[in-house]
């Protein structure tokens, strides 16, 4: 099923343009202990991703949590190829800032509305961080999104 | 965002390439975060040029010396620049094997030879070798106020809150930058007007004990998340072992960077103090059946009751944390199904090597490690199936890292353990 896209507003965090299949967590994602840096996948014990990668997705969460060597899984997970291939994400902290930074993904921050109320896993996203600008096409969804 | 004279010049090379890549970076991370200037610091607290088995393979193509990896990975520098001494008091926090005891670690000689080296390339740059994820145990106390850039979410959650410094969760980049500008991004905790509380949390039950402490540090955490949790009620008072335990929790579970324990800790005297002008999002309260839940959360997973790992130290053991573990351990056999090992930093080891600590704990079949942790070095004893741990931060990491089972409790019920091989902890 195809609908009309969603446009959400926001702020670069890490500019670029890139477009994929969005992976959503309503969950904060720790770095390190949360996340296998060579495989892109969530591993902490009680998360709703746990075993599901994010590369090559467009990683929509709500912030970073847990250990300062977030930024460094990240960044791992940039050199091993396994990075999403964009960020996007409400809470702003040094963790996920500097961890966009260093994976030199598309990323955007400080919505006019709430991408995880917006998108869900599934949906294809455009993210144009240089303008702040997400573009939803809502995918297999069983439900109509309200816009 | 404005840059000052020396900034630019940093910026525009005149301070040496290496300057210039490290601002380059911190421009980059300073408007990621939308920030509109930088502060000075002097004390600056990471693991710079850390060498790993990912990182050693991945530029060996390009010599994967400290500089090579300082420039391309700390850096994050599309080209390897001369390295030069750090402008800052820097230090370096824990990270690789302890190099009297590699061997107990499984550390491989070639690893231990690249740590070694990659220690001497960092020393020779004015880098001070503390290795530790307690700074504040080995030299490093900031004073009030004073503008840090701190990685391990333990130690600057303990900078904040304890001490009145004032750091935000800082990485591995961010700071190996700011040891050679001196600059960090002036954003978040850094400003007065964050450091209030956003949550209010009522104590209803005793918290007293270290194992009090880390389960309301975790129950925190998940509560308030990246936020800032002001505490009240029947908190007894905190020493710096209870410090550590809820910080490194409330860190774990959540984001917690800073917190306030009212007429306790320093940017605390009153509630309205902790909160200044703002208004409490959230008051929730820490009950018996908050406590219960929480206790269960951190044995989620725990099945197997013969345990054979004990590990201590998360955050690193103080010397009086130390003494504690070796005066239940006198004159004792651990089980010869468990293993004990104990973490610290090399400074309180060395004082513990004089007061017969490291021997009593050697004597009782433990060891008494410095460096590293099992979750960092994902190091745990060959055969670990079952471990006992009585660190909330250890407990939420270790499990999912290594693919084992482990339980929670007191390190009283920890050292139990180590003796007997079985777990008999009981909740509060």
């Amino acid at each position: 099923m195809s609908a009309s896209p969603i446009i959400l507003y926001g702020r670069k965090v890490v500019g670029g343009c890139a477009q994929g299949e969005a992976l959503v967590t309503q969950q904060t994602i720790s770095g390190w202990g949360g996340v296998n840096p060579l495989t892109g996948a969530i591993i902490e014990t009680r998360h709703e991703l746990r075993g599901v990668s994010f590369k090559d997705r467009i990683l929509v969460f709500p912030g970073a949590k847990g250990s300062s060597g977030w930024s460094v899984v990240f960044h791992t997970a940039r050199l091993a190829g396994v990075a999403p291939r964009a960020m996007i994400f409400n809470e702003m902290t040094t963790k996920a800032a500097l961890g966009a930074v260093v994976m030199r993904v598309p990323c955007v921050t400080a919505f006019d509305r709430d991408p995880l109320e917006l998108i869900e896993t599934g949906d294809w996203v455009r993210v144009d961080g240089d303008n702040g600008i997400v573009e939803i096409r809502p995918l297999n969804r069983r439900t109509p999104p309200c816009a | 965002m404005t840059l000052t004279g020396d900034e630019q010049a940093m910026l525009e090379g005149r301070e040496g390439r290496a300057r210039q890549k490290a601002m380059e970076l911190l421009v980059r991370y300073a408007e990621a975060l939308g920030a509109e200037r930088f502060v000075d610091t002097t004390n600056v607290a990471g693991v710079p040029g850390s060498v790993t088995p990912f990182l050693q393979r991945y530029y060996r193509d390009r010599g994967a010396s400290y500089e090579t990896i300082f420039s391309l990975f700390d850096l994050d520098s599309d080209e390897v620049v001369e390295v030069p001494r750090m402008t800052t008091h820097a230090c370096h926090l824990q990270g690789g094997v302890d190099p009297e005891n590699w061997q107990t670690l499984g550390a491989k000689p070639e690893m231990l030879e690249a740590i070694r080296a990659s220690e001497r390339s960092a020393a020779d740059r004015d880098i001070r070798i503390l290795k530790t994820c307690t700074p504040y145990l080995a030299g490093n106390v900031p004073s009030r106020g004073e503008h840090c850039a701190w990685m391990e979410s333990s130690a600057v959650v303990y900078c904040n809150s304890v001490l009145g410094a004032r750091t935000n969760t800082e990485g591995r980049e961010s700071t190996s930058a700011a040891m050679l500008t001196g600059k960090i991004p002036d954003w978040g905790l850094h400003r007065d007007e964050n450091r209030l509380g956003s949550h209010r949390i009522e104590v209803e039950v005793d918290v007293q004990s270290v194992m009090d402490w880390g389960m309301l540090g975790y129950f925190v955490g998940e509560i308030v998340q990246e936020r800032i949790p002001v505490l009240t009620g029947r908190l007894g008072r905190p020493d710096l072992v209870r410090y550590k335990h809820f910080g490194a929790a409330a860190a774990s579970s959540g984001g917690v960077e800073l917190y306030h324990l009212v007429g306790i800790t320093p940017e605390a005297p009153t509630c309205e103090a902790a909160f200044g002008s703002t208004r409490p999002v959230e008051t929730l309260k820490y009950g018996e059946a908050e406590r219960r839940r929480t206790y269960d959360a951190l044995n989620a997973n725990g099945k197997d009751s013969h345990v054979d790992y004990v590990m201590l130290g998360c955050p690193h053991a103080s010397l009086e944390q130390l003494r504690e573990i070796s005066a239940w351990l006198e004159g004792k056999r651990i089980s010869a199904h468990c293993h004990l090992w104990v973490f610290t930093s090399r400074a309180v080891r060395a004082r513990a090597d004089q007061e017969g600590c490291t021997r009593i704990i050697r004597d009782a079949g433990g060891h008494l490690l410095t460096d590293t942790c099992s979750a960092i070095g994902q190091a745990i004893p060959p055969g670990t199936k079952v471990a006992a741990l009585d660190s909330a931060k250890q407990v939420h990491y270790l499990p999912a890292m290594m693919g084992i089972e482990a339980w929670f409790g007191s390190t009283r019920e920890c050292i139990d353990a180590a003796l007997t091989g079985r777990w008999n902890g009981t909740p509060p």
